[in-house]
């Protein structure tokens, strides 16, 4: 089972949805995905397509300075 | 009893043969299968328009969709088809406040410091996601466009309204840009 990291800090709209799509197609079924980024309203809406793609998301994890992780098993 | 009531008979006789827990077994496979199988939703964007940031509206709602799970269409027609010309993606103008160039000038300057991802980049994601993109055939000839004027690595299909409807008729959500 593989990690697959994908840094989205400082990038904004659709960037860090487009790329957790992106890194999610390349996994295998059972690899964990894990975004880091610092645009907000992704952080909400990343959890959205989660449920929409019917996966598991493992957590989401912020810091202070707004910096969030969001893991996800595909 | 003729042949035809027999053959009724034997029919509906044929589920009772089976135990109930093996139709139970089949059933939930059956679902379960459906669900598998089902097509995920789908959205179609009409692009008629060529300006620099309806295609930027179009682009983001084509890839938010896509990156949703949901299949996406793009129908370019009219000054959005004169846009997949060659070079040309982010060469409209805006739709407010152009200011004869300046306007735009200061949204993309503005634009480059929030590291808005360009058009093309964005029109690659979409194709990359599996996105499709379909270019009206009848504006290509209104306006004298040839396919290798267009970037045919962008393009799908060549086609007209009934494509458009097609599309638009397997989709929860259609949109005109």
């Amino acid at each position: 089972m593989a990690e697959i990291k994908v840094d989205c800090r400082g990038e904004t709209c659709p960037v860090p949805l487009v790329e957790t799509r992106k890194a999610l197609r390349r996994a295998q079924p059972g690899d964990i995905v894990k975004i880091v980024g610092t645009h907000p309203s992704s952080k909400k809406e990343i959890p959205m397509a989660v449920e929409a793609l019917g996966l598991s998301l493992l957590g989401i994890e912020e810091r202070e300075d707004g910096e969030w992780t969001i893991k996800i098993k595909r | 009893m003729d042949d035809k009531d027999q053959a009724m008979k034997c029919s509906q006789a044929a589920p009772d043969v089976e135990t109930g827990a093996a139709v139970a077994d089949r059933d939930v496979a059956q679902v379960e299968g459906e669900a598998h199988r089902r097509k995920p939703e789908k959205i179609t964007l009409i692009v008629h328009s060529g300006d620099f940031d309806k295609l930027y509206s179009a682009f983001i709602i084509g890839n938010g969709a896509l990156s949703m799970g949901m299949e996406a269409s793009m129908y370019f027609t009219f000054w959005g088809l004169s846009r997949l010309r060659r070079g040309r993606l982010a060469s409209g103008p805006l739709s407010k406040m152009h200011l004869l160039g300046l306007g735009k000038l200061m949204v993309k300057r503005r634009m480059r410091k929030q590291r808005v991802r360009p058009l093309e980049e964005m029109a690659r994601d979409f194709r990359e996601l599996g996105g499709k993109i379909f270019a009206c055939d009848m504006t290509m000839d209104i306006m004298g466009i040839k396919a290798e004027q267009l970037h045919q690595e962008l393009i799908d299909e060549y086609c007209a309204v009934g494509t458009y409807i097609r599309e638009a008729r397997e989709s929860t959500v259609t949109l005109f840009i």
